[in-house]
């Protein structure tokens, strides 16, 4: 694994294998010593075009738990005020002997160049592109589903602990909200797909990108009778943008509370699922439009834990990224 | 004074193989192969086998002179059209400070006679500063020594309906034309590529087919209702062509244009987010370069014009979204037909003389001095292809001052040998060649 | 992923191949049987007992190796409980060859519930060569906890030390070239057990590495 870019090049045992890889790393993160010498000498830096504290501090905790130096390069900028290009900044990143570089970007393919462009010969770990990719959102919220739906006396699963060596066949997720702008949706479509799950997008019909009749799953427009009906084993509420309502003739629907009425989840549509189904949420959380309180904290919402499983599935990523040989690898 | 050549075995529109020989501007005489003699001081130039086409003609060319001289001069961008095989170009008004004023098309048409490798024909914009909001000077630009005759925003679209019902009906005064560049503007805000399949995948803004092809039927019936010539710029939808088709079958006054990208090239290409591939309009799908090249070999598209959009490598080397719109073409356009029509069979050399030069001209109105048949006593605005040889396309390589060609690396058919411009060599041995006697021409206007 | 990636699997282990018709036996199952009875006496002779010895398994074949001393050990001091007291240990993210190798997958660890604090933890390991997995080990032990001793045992020691590090219980002492092949093979995971030696005359390139 040279660099990991999109969920869409992942095999099924390639992602089996970065989420065991992730439970080993959680197995590790219980101990009373956190750190591992693993990645010592490496350097990890963290490029962020766009700003998310979370996301980076998910990353910046990964990799200084491997005890590789991390250097955070916040280099901001849009396409209208640009800052310094993409290339020289690859190039200085490259002058710094960075052995991996988490992209956080506005633009949809910017780790993709960084990877192919031959500006720096460093792994690329894409944490996000525009309206693209988002892989380790992906992975950790496939090894969130694992851990609670494929393991042992799961309803569905049989595997070993934590569902280690499991895919998720058979598991149902219904991602709902924004699709349209969401990398999350994007990689989760591919890497359930992958794992075996079915999944039903559910979404405001604007919010659905043209061509999506032509991914692996399911659409719908109707959250009820996806929750009813279809019986969801995981519901992924995704976060509305708040300027994708106000742009006036343009905006994609009526007003918040027509969203939140069609497509908000509350304690009523919770009500209508099964007893072992989770709820989650890629965070931040607009609490009372796509989302309400009681949804948020029930104890069927996994939403903190996804956040403690991002940081042990970066480590598997950073771990399969870094610690190999780097060229020919091959098992 | 001018050279004579003899271009000795060429086959005029590829068909039966003769001498023709060049003097003094014009095509002197035409004889059988062999027969022609050669006077003292000719150039007898081998076109065993090579095609002869009048001197090709773009309706579409981004010179960037005045304003992004870096990206391109009227100089660098006219020594490459001479090198694709091109005689006249009409360069377009989005420049800085934009042509939409006598003043800066007339310095633009001088910048023109100066470099001396082609005829450039600067494009007047429809509105100020391209701004949309009201008509530039359209008649002043008609009457001044670059004698515009076709006006266009491209780059931006004439959205408004009563605007562009207003520039129709004007430049009939001045039997002009409006160069549309179709597209809806609120229906593409931050588009970045076709939309469909692959825009959904890969998370890029995209640019629905019917943004152009609203625009495309609201124009063709505004022409319709005042009886105004239309020209369509780079139409790349099968919608567009089906459009175009109807209009035409109801005898509305419309030509259209198809670039040779959207001949070939697909939306599949910006998978890759190497923005050489981020164009305006953006590549479509196969089903579209199908439609494009069957509206072509029909004749609903009338012709093949470049958008020859230089940039620098700066706006090209960032990330996609950041990344300017644009490809050169002047270089790669005759060879890009020939494989797409002419090797498939979809069009003979004499079509792409009437695609590439004689419409092209009289959509211009430019036919005086372009796009003429090859016969005694024309003028001699001539290109010989060699359509037998192959090359790779070079973006460093090529004449133009960018390097942002899509075919980097692509095997392309045929290479223009020869281009002359009223019976002199601009090109020769397929090389560019540098002009000597200036004052000369200048002298003889 | 790309053009040469690669997930991990295990690594081309040269102890896992196939039998190979070359290789010479140098000890047969009773062999291996009688080392292990007598490694596990003397465990319990070192530790005056087997009440607070855990015994980790260094995959894969350390820990099968480890399963059957603790069996060994029941027999021998009925306070040992052979599912209680064995663990494994997976000393992956800290060897000193990560950047040289393939990448490796992460195996599990596991210890027993009352930890290693105080205990007598007894390593076990197959072949014992150049000592850097051991090395690991120890790193490993010390982010786990503090035991009141580490021994190790090693069914097969092949010699080549790279570092200060010798085993304290051995199954059989094996002078070899490091061209040759030290293969241990064991029924729960090769169907058969032998210790085989193998490239003897032909010179291999050095494998059999630990």
């Amino acid at each position: 694994m040279k660099h990991l870019l999109s969920t869409a090049d992942l095999s099924r045992d390639e992602a089996i294998g970065v989420l065991d890889t992730a439970a080993q790393m959680a197995a590790t993160q219980s101990r009373e010593i956190k750190k591992l010498p693993t990645l010592r000498g490496r350097t990890v830096v963290n490029l962020f075009f766009e700003d998310s504290t979370r996301t980076r501090i998910s990353f910046e905790t990964a990799a200084k738990r491997l005890s590789a130096d991390v250097i955070n390069f916040s280099a901001k900028g849009s396409s209208v005020s640009k800052g310094e290009s993409l290339k020289d900044t690859a190039l200085t990143l490259h002058a710094m002997g960075a052995d991996a570089v988490v992209v956080r970007h506005w633009a949809s393919g910017a780790p993709a160049q960084l990877a192919h462009a031959g500006w720096l010969d460093a792994a690329i770990l894409n944490a996000g592109d525009g309206t693209h990719m988002h892989p380790t959102q992906a992975l950790l919220d496939a090894y969130t589903i694992r851990r609670h739906l494929a393991g042992p006396g799961a309803p569905r699963g049989g595997a070993g602990d934590e569902g280690v060596g499991a895919d998720l066949a058979g598991i149902r997720v219904a991602i709902v909200g924004d699709v349209l702008h969401s990398r999350v949706a994007r990689a989760n479509v591919r890497l359930l797909h992958t794992l075996g799950a079915e999944v039903t997008l559910v979404s405001p019909p604007t919010l659905l990108p043209v061509g999506v009749h032509t991914w692996p799953c399911r659409t719908s427009y109707d959250l009820d009778a996806t929750l009813a009906g279809w019986q969801p084993d995981a519901v992924m509420m995704l976060r509305v943008q708040r300027e994708r309502m106000s742009g006036g003739s343009g905006a994609f629907f009526p007003s918040p509370l027509e969203y939140t009425r069609y497509f908000g989840l509350d304690a009523r549509r919770l009500a209508l699922l099964g007893d072992h189904a989770i709820v989650m949420h890629p965070g931040p959380m607009n609490r009372g439009l796509e989302i309400s309180a009681e949804a948020a904290d029930s104890d069927r919402a996994v939403i903190v834990e996804q956040v403690a499983n991002g940081v042990a599935v970066r480590m598997a990523a950073l771990y399969l990224l870094l610690s190999g040989t780097t060229e020919g690898i091959s098992l | 004074m001018t050279t004579t050549y003899v271009l000795r075995g060429a086959r005029p529109l590829g068909g039966e193989a003769a001498d023709v020989v060049l003097a003094d501007g014009i095509v002197h005489e035409i004889t059988a192969p062999g027969a022609a003699g050669v006077p003292d001081g000719a150039v007898v130039v081998d076109a065993i086998d090579h095609v002869l086409l009048p001197g090709l003609v773009d309706l579409h060319t981004h010179l960037r002179e005045p304003g992004r001289e870096d990206a391109e001069t009227v100089a660098s961008g006219t020594r490459a059209a001479a090198a694709g095989g091109f005689t006249a170009v009409h360069a377009m008004a989005n420049t800085s400070p934009v042509a939409d004023t006598a003043g800066v098309v007339e310095q633009v048409w001088r910048l023109g006679r100066q470099a001396g490798w082609v005829d450039v024909h600067p494009v007047g914009a429809v509105t100020v500063g391209l701004g949309g909001d009201r008509l530039a000077e359209l008649g002043a630009m008609a009457d001044s020594p670059a004698r515009v005759r076709v006006f266009s925003d491209d780059g931006r679209c004439v959205h408004d309906p009563i605007l562009m019902r207003r520039a129709l009906e004007y430049v009939k005064a001045f039997d002009g034309v409006v160069a549309q560049h179709a597209q809806e503007p609120r229906l593409t805000e931050g588009a970045q590529m076709n939309e469909g399949v692959v825009s959904a995948e890969i998370g890029l803004a995209g640019w629905p087919a019917v943004a152009e092809e609203a625009i495309i039927a609201r124009d063709v019936l505004l022409a319709e209702h005042v009886g105004s010539r239309l020209h369509v710029c780079h139409l790349s939808t099968a919608g567009s062509v089906e459009i175009v088709r109807w209009a035409k079958g109801r005898g509305i006054d419309v030509t259209a244009e198809v670039t040779p990208h959207h001949l070939v090239l697909t939306d599949e290409l910006a998978r890759s987010y190497d923005p050489a591939f981020k164009v305006n309009p953006p590549l479509r799908t196969a089903a579209d370069v199908e439609a494009v090249r069957a509206g072509l070999a029909d004749g609903t598209i009338d012709i093949v014009a470049t958008d020859h959009a230089p940039h620098t490598r700066e706006d090209k080397d960032c990330e996609w979204g950041a990344a300017a719109f644009g490809m050169t073409g002047l270089e790669t356009a005759l060879s890009v037909v020939q494989q797409t029509m002419v090797d498939s069979g979809r069009l003979t050399w004499a079509d792409v003389a009437r695609v590439l030069s004689t419409t092209p001209a009289r959509i211009g109105r430019v036919d005086a001095e372009h796009g003429r048949p090859i016969a005694v006593g024309e003028p001699a605005n001539l290109t010989l292809v060699d359509p037998a040889a192959r090359r790779t396309v070079d973006g460093a390589a090529q004449a133009t001052a960018s390097a942002n060609t899509p075919f980097a690396g692509y095997e392309l058919p045929g290479r223009v040998v020869a281009t002359f411009l009223r019976g002199r060599a601009t090109v020769l041995d397929g090389a560019p060649v540098e002009r000597t006697d200036l004052a000369i021409e200048g002298a003889a206007r | 992923m790309h053009a040469g990636t690669g997930m991990p699997g295990t690594p081309e282990d040269p102890t896992t191949s196939a039998p190979d018709a070359d290789g010479t036996v140098v000890l047969g199952a009773s062999d291996v049987a009688r080392a292990l009875t007598r490694i596990a006496h003397e465990i319990v002779e070192r530790a005056k007992g087997a009440q607070d010895v855990v015994l980790l398994g260094i995959p894969t074949r350390g820990v099968t190796l480890a399963a059957r001393l603790a069996e060994r050990l029941a027999a021998i001091d009925p306070d040992f409980d052979p599912t209680r007291d064995v663990g494994e240990l997976d000393v992956t993210m800290y060897r000193d060859d990560l950047r040289r190798q393939p990448t490796r997958a992460v195996g599990v660890t596991r210890l027993p519930a009352a930890g290693i604090e105080g205990k007598t933890v007894v390593l076990v390991d197959d072949v014992l060569y150049s000592g850097r997995t051991i090395r690991a080990a120890l790193d490993a032990i010390g982010d786990l906890g503090r035991p009141r001793a580490v021994r190790l045992a090693a069914l097969v020691d092949r010699g080549h030390r790279e570092l200060p590090i010798r085993p304290d219980f051995v199954g059989k002492n094996l002078p070899t070239a490091t061209s040759e092949r030290v293969r241990v093979r064991l029924a729960e995971v090769d169907g058969e057990d032998a210790v085989l030696i193998s490239g003897r005359s032909s010179g291999d390139a050095g494998e059999g590495r630990r």
